[in-house]
């Protein structure tokens, strides 16, 4: 009874395989992004064209180098920091289906973001120059963190989370800070409100240069605090008494997940609104895959994630062309219904 | 070498629920901790495991725990809580695997099998944890723990396995089985603390107990000394006979008889 006979499976190996067959599944799907669009300008063409050595034309040059590009460029940073923030907020509150949209921590982010559209001008000079084109991300990140932070308090007890209580914070939450945005709005000026209307149609569609260089820094920063989770968030698995039994620096670990998530969730969102669902998606599809294991699964739910909004984004392109649809609506039409299906295979979680 | 528990004080609030307990374990022997419901066992394994604020000190082999780091008392020391839950669907081994870090058995990558083995799980090595019944995960926990120190001694330095009620869901066949485990990493030279319920398998398997009642210690010495009629009557606020069959017919199944022959547990 007590030979070793059985092989341990080795899921980590696996999972790290995955690591390439996302990164070239990305490249694929990059290389789509860039062929799609409303103009019939199509990459294959502009590549032959470079190939014989023959110049671009002017209007070639700005589809790809600054609609296209920048689109994509967003739509990677986007995809991979909801993804990674989904991983890294369901590792820190034990359960599949904290998710920042879900709980709330995108509608602080939101807060935030409108925060700095709306009074962002009131700010003294120097603050102002100081944050430059940040001040709308930070501003964002701000939110995201007082947010968990306070949605961490209210449902965590002794280093257990109770699901209800953060779902129930959640909503809570989420109303708040519509209504507070809500307020905000009646204050806005007109050019305020066109700023806040295609924010919060949650696209890519604005995407830019300055956008991209203007969230990318903080989504970088956060993704690369976050890969260094891995085993953290696997020991707190076991609750966080035991996690500190096995030697883990508990409170920093929590601490800088937290801020992970709140930056990779405010900065995406203060470029792109709400885009729901590809934080729970992605990480539920890759435990299916490869096991929960969140040395793997964190870096595995940025490619992922990138892969699916990169798509989704060409799928918004392309239904209704020339007109586009805002990315949200495909990820909620695609997320929402793996959402349920995930309450209703595991019922037992929402009794945790 | 030893582990030292002086003058513990804990509260919950107002509720003080320890109330200056001291204890000192010796590697090479099992110590257990009894007491009733209630009385503050597992809080003052709380205290030992430096998992809840307390008043006093605790000194793990010369040091004291408050000045070590999470990762230097992992790998003198693993611990077993009372219950175990698991948030998400790693496997069996996996589990084991989770208390594992370069420093303590992480760069060795049988031992995870050993210890299932030790445990009798190996052939479940590949099944998803949530699906165990509660006898068998705690057997899983266990191996982590076994796994985590899996050396008794290491540097010249006993290391230690710190248990909450290791048997409390065991059926008596596996209750011998790892009782037996913590005997012989005693025996190896490493030090075992264990809470437990059941008085009989302490008598059998302790070579120190202390008895706690209302969080301060009754009693402290070998089972022999401490588990008299009168010291457990006073503990446990009833009347109790140590060694005294039931007068009529009604049968009684003590693990002494089973573990009486040479091979030790049903297995
Ligand atoms: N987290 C807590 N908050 C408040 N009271 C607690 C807590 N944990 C334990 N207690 C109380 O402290 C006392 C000792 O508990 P414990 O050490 O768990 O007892 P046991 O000996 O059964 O393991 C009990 O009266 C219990 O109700
Ligand atoms: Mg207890």
């Amino acid at each position: 009874m007590t030979e070793i006979d059985a092989v341990p499976r080795d899921r980590l190996s696996h999972a790290r395989t995955w690591h390439w067959i996302l990164a070239g599944a990305l490249a694929l799907a990059c290389i789509a992004s860039l062929q799609v669009g409303a103009t019939d300008v199509a990459l294959s063409t502009m590549l032959a064209k470079l190939a014989k050595g023959e110049a671009l034309s002017q209007m070639e040059r700005v589809v790809l180098f600054d609609i296209r590009l920048p689109r994509l460029v967003m739509g990677v940073l986007v995809g991979a920091a909801l993804a990674v923030s989904g991983a890294a907020m369901q590792g820190l509150f034990r359960n599949p289906l904290a998710d920042p949209g879900i709980v709330g921590v995108g509608a602080g982010a939101g807060l935030g973001a409108i925060l700095a559209i709306v009074l962002g001008a009131l700010l003294p000079v120097w603050m102002i120059d100081l944050t430059g084109n940040q001040l709308v991300p930070f501003a964002a990140f701000l939110g995201g963190w007082g947010s968990t932070l306070l949605l961490y308090r209210v449902s965590t007890r002794h280093g257990r989370t109770s699901v209800a209580t953060m779902l129930l914070a959640g909503i809570a939450l989420g109303a708040l800070a519509g209504a507070l945005s809500g307020i905000l709005v009646y204050i806005a000026d007109d050019r305020q409100l066109r700023d806040l209307t295609f924010w919060g149609l949650g696209s890519l569609a604005g995407a830019s240069w300055a956008k991209v260089l203007s969230a990318g820094p903080l989504i970088l920063l956060s993704i690369s605090a976050a890969l260094m989770l891995g085993r953290g968030l696997n020991g707190l698995a076991l609750g966080e008494a035991t996690a500190a039994h096995i030697g883990i620096d508990v409170q920093r670990m929590k601490s800088i997940a937290i801020l992970a998530v709140a930056g990779a969730t405010g900065a995406a969102v203060a470029v792109s609104g709400g885009i729901g669902f590809i934080g729970i998606v992605v990480p539920h599809l890759l435990r299916l895959a490869s096991g929960p294991d969140h040395r793997t699964l964190l870096l595995n739910s940025a490619l992922l994630g990138a892969i699916l909004l990169i798509l989704a984004d060409v799928i918004a392109r392309v239904v209704i062309a020339p007109a586009e649809l805002p990315i949200g609506i495909v990820t909620a039409v695609l997320g929402a219904p793996v959402f349920l299906w995930i309450l209703l295979k595991r019922r037992g979680l929402v009794e945790l | 070498m030893s582990l030292t528990a002086n003058n513990i004080r804990v509260s919950y609030g107002k509720r003080e629920a320890l109330r200056g307990v001291s204890l000192t374990a010796l590697p090479g022997e099992v110590t257990a901790i009894v007491g009733p419901n209630g009385s503050g066992k597992s809080t003052l394994l709380g205290a030992i495991t430096a998992s809840l604020p307390f008043h006093g000190r605790v000194g793990l082999n010369g040091r004291d725990i408050g000045t070590l780091k999470p990762w230097d008392l992992a790998a003198q020391r693993a611990v077993l809580p009372q219950a175990s839950r698991l948030a998400f669907p790693f496997t069996v081994v996996e589990v084991v695997r989770l208390g594992l870090q370069s420093g303590t058995a992480g760069d060795r990558p049988e031992v995870p099998m050993q210890a299932l083995a030790r445990v009798g799980l190996a052939h479940y090595a590949n099944r998803t944890f949530q699906e165990l019944s509660g006898g068998e995960a705690q057997r899983v926990m266990l191996a982590r723990v076994l796994a985590q120190v899996w050396a008794p001694v290491e540097h010249g330095e006993p290391r230690w396995l710190l248990l909450d009620e290791p048997v409390s869901s065991l059926d008596i066949g596996h209750q011998l089985q790892v009782m037996e485990i913590l005997r012989d990493f005693a025996r190896a030279g490493g030090g075992v603390v264990a809470v437990m319920h059941d008085l009989n398998l302490t008598a059998l398997s302790a070579d120190r107990v202390a008895v706690l009642a209302e969080g301060q210690r009754l009693a402290f010495g070998a089972p022999g000394e401490v588990l008299t009629d009168d010291i457990l009557s006073r503990a446990y606020g009833c009347a109790l006979r140590v060694s005294a069959p039931p007068p009529e017919t009604i049968p009684y199944i003590l693990p002494h008889a089973a573990s009486a022959q040479k091979e030790p547990a049903c297995v």
